[in-house]
């Protein structure tokens, strides 16, 4: 069974938990209990309905304030498939908390009012959906039944959006529109007949045909970042050597020639095992165990790819960078990088265009990156660093930044 | 809201498990045996603890599981988890540590609770953070699941704790794409959940293809029972019944397994882990409906988890 992973992010009014409950109660994913716990909360806060808010609401502090601060995971499955559901805050920290939950995401839903339109934050969305590469967008017009079902509203949006659209969409991009209500489950499960109007398919048959890009993965380069080496010298397994990772992306079988990088040592693949398993075909995704013909030096942070299909080893490169702390990155400072399991220490050479997602707005002459501010920085490395370019092979394109003296990861990169 | 479904259809009729969530945590585990010094796993006898001692298997085949497996005792277990444990450690020839609870309340760091609901659920957070403190533990992997609870789903895969073992949900490393920091300094240690993303029903679907063992009393049984607040409890000594709670004999299961003060127990005839899957696929109640320690408040969970608990 596959798992399709959602991003979903929006402001506490465009009716995004009340989507989410739709989608969970529709799908049976609710039961008795938690609905009866949601009514108890509801009406201990003094509503008169039950606010499903409360159901993706789960800090002391997030119910106090009525606000929405981290990341929250919500799961339901179908027969087809199993989601899950990263829901970020429409207020608080938004980009960065978008980025984190867009990033393992196939598909981001951006949800519009119809009232209101497209706004700042559907701006931000999108171009956060398109800085990752997520390439199915799915915008759904929510609140159809305050704009009285009509087709010339969702038009009149869909028309606005298209203008954004043309700036910042990728080639290859799927955007979906949908109308919807999310309180009535209008166009959700079933098609709605108040808006026949509408020829697609209603939100959930659009989530259930979505093809899942990890599986695809299979037509990039093979990359393997090298976890951990199992060595477990008992009497049955004495000379056993054998490099534990997970396929980033591309294949690899039995009887292929490859290389160590950075060491550029080559060999060939003796035999791939899962557990007690051997496999024929390593395939994106997959944790598994690479054993070799021959005795080469490899440890963790090293990547083993298909001889002549290697990125190119460097020890410098310039990236967009998502940067996710208090304190700003500054040029002249030192950061660990984590690309994959390749660990390095770095320094910030330059930084280049910055823009403000918040408002919208390019600055080149920026002397630091703040909080959720995404711009271009240019890094040099003590060691070798082997990624590909974002935009080719998001697998292996993209790093987190960690603070040395506070261990924290304070930012994402995408290199270019 | 909650207006009525328009045609109710069963979605929820899944019986295979999503192989990728394996591999994710796998992965998890390398990256905890790459990035540590001194893990361990935390045990507790249950499904899903269960699960993670399997996935370590696979993670590190041929070689052995890279870590011991850490028990805090509260005493009050259900004896059959205990047995099940046993045989399990021996079976697969890890370390074994159990801490006991008992002997936290004899040192006097902590108070045995009094009344009808006392319970040594909270108490066993003690003795866990000075096992971590002993033992020099930097990451303690455990089986909880972002499903379970709402605190738990803002949970990070790399749960980063301080010197008191505390959780500060505000001050959480963002994790983006697959990549795990586990940097931290000394005295601190890290939370590790490689089963955030699996749902009760991908646990049992994985039990159920792996042919892993559980301990019996998962499945139904005959066990000496009473009603409280509208739940089954085991009888038991360390319960402190009122003179109108009257044990009787009933036809039940355990859902998930806990201490026998804070584990309530479901009526049910399933003997098989097809009969327990296709029961939780009607359940209306969801598993930790059934636990008595996340019904003291509305935030039970946060509370406790900000106070050192998993």
């Amino acid at each position: 069974m596959d798992i399709l992973r959602i991003a979903t992010a929006g402001s506490v009014d465009d009716g995004k938990s009340t989507l989410i409950g739709r989608l969970l109660f529709e799908t049976n994913s609710i039961t008795k209990d938690k609905i009866e716990a949601l009514k108890t909360a509801s009406q201990r806060k003094g509503l008169d309905f039950v606010d499903l808010s409360l159901l993706t609401d789960g800090l002391i502090a997030e119910r106090e304030q009525g606000i929405t601060i981290d990341v929250a995971h919500i799961y339901f499955n179908t027969p087809n498939r199993k989601y899950i559901i990263a829901d970020t805050p429409g207020h608080f920290e938004y980009t960065r908390n978008m980025v984190t939950g867009a990033s393992n995401a196939s598909v981001s839903i951006i949800l519009i009012d119809a009232r209101h339109g497209v706004s700042e934050q559907t701006k931000r969305h999108f171009y956060i959906s398109s800085l990752l590469r997520i390439k199915n967008v799915i915008v759904a017009v929510n609140k159809m039944d305050l704009a009285n079902y009509e087709e010339s509203r969702f038009e009149e949006i869909r028309k606005d959006f298209f203008e954004l659209e043309e700036k910042v969409r990728f080639e290859g991009q799927e955007v979906n529109f949908i109308p919807i209500s999310s309180l009535y489950g209008e166009n959700i499960v079933t098609k709605s007949e108040k808006m026949d109007w509408y020829k697609g398919e209603p939100l959930l048959t659009l989530l259930e045909t979505v093809k899942i890009e990890a599986l695809d993965g299979q037509s990039h380069a093979f990359r393997f970042p090298v976890q951990f080496v199992i060595r477990p010298k008992t009497d049955e397994f004495h000379d056993f050597r054998g490099y534990a990772g997970k396929v980033s992306s591309g294949f690899i079988k039995p009887g292929d020639l490859i290389e160590a990088l950075p060491s550029k040592q080559i060999s060939k693949i003796k035999s791939i095992l899962k557990a007690e398993t051997s496999l024929e075909i390593a395939n994106p995704g997959e944790s598994v165990v690479l054993t070799l013909e021959d005795d080469i030096d490899i440890s963790r942070g090293d990547m083993i790819v298909k001889v002549g299909e290697g990125p190119e080893i460097v020890k410098s490169f310039s990236a967009q960078v998502c940067w996710m702390d208090s304190n700003p990155l500054v040029a002249g400072k030192n950061y660990l990088i984590q690309h994959g399991t390749n660990r390095q220490k770095t320094k910030v050479s330059g930084i280049g265009a910055v823009m403000n997602v918040e408002i919208m707005e390019e600055s080149s002459d920026s002397q630091d990156l703040k909080l959720n501010q995404i711009g271009i920085v240019d890094f040099r490395f003590a060691g070798f660093v082997y990624p590909d370019k974002y935009e080719v092979n998001p697998a292996n394109g993209a790093f987190i930044i960690i603070d040395e003296f506070s261990n924290n990861t304070v930012g994402v990169g995408f290199v270019i | 809201m909650v207006a009525e479904a328009k045609e109710k259809v069963n979605f929820k009729t899944n019986k295979s498990f999503p192989r990728q969530l394996e591999d994710e945590a796998i992965y998890i585990l390398r990256e905890v045996a790459a990035q540590f010094e001194k893990p361990a796993i935390l045990f507790s006898g249950g499904k899903d603890s269960i699960t993670i001692v399997r996935l370590a298997q696979k993670a590190f085949y041929p070689g052995k599981i890279p870590f011991p497996l850490l028990h805090v005792d509260t005493g009050h277990n259900f004896p059959e988890t205990i047995e099940f444990r046993d045989a399990l450690v021996k079976e697969l020839g890890v370390e074994l540590i159990v801490r006991n609870v008992e002997d936290s309340i004899k040192q006097g760091k902590v108070k045995e609770e009094t009344g009808k609901y006392a319970s040594r659920n909270a108490l066993q957070t003690v003795t866990l953070l000075d096992a971590i403190e002993e033992h020099k533990f930097d990451a303690c992997i455990g089986g909880a699941r972002r499903d379970e609870e709402k605190a738990r789903a803002k949970e990070r895969i790399f749960s980063v704790r301080n010197d008191f073992g505390q959780w500060d949900s505000k001050k959480q490393r963002p994790e983006i794409f697959d990549m795990l920091n586990g940097k931290i300094e000394i005295g601190e240690n890290v939370r590790v959940f490689p089963i955030s993303n699996w749902t009760e029903l991908d646990v049992w679907n994985y039990i159920k293809e792996e042919e892993l063992e559980i301990p019996s009393i998962y499945y139904s049984h005959e066990r000496d029972v009473f009603d409280r607040d509208g739940m089954i409890w085991s009888d038991s000594e360390f319960i402190n019944k009122s003179a109108d709670e009257i044990p009787y004999k009933s036809i039940v299961r355990f859902r998930t397994v806990g201490d026998m003060t804070c584990t309530a127990a479901v009526s049910s005839d399933a003997n098989t882990i097809d009969q327990i899957i296709e029961e939780i696929l009607g359940a209306e109640i969801s598993e930790r409906g059934a636990r008595i320690d996340d019904k003291r408040s509305e935030a039970a969970m946060e509370k406790r988890k900000q106070q050192g608990y998993f």
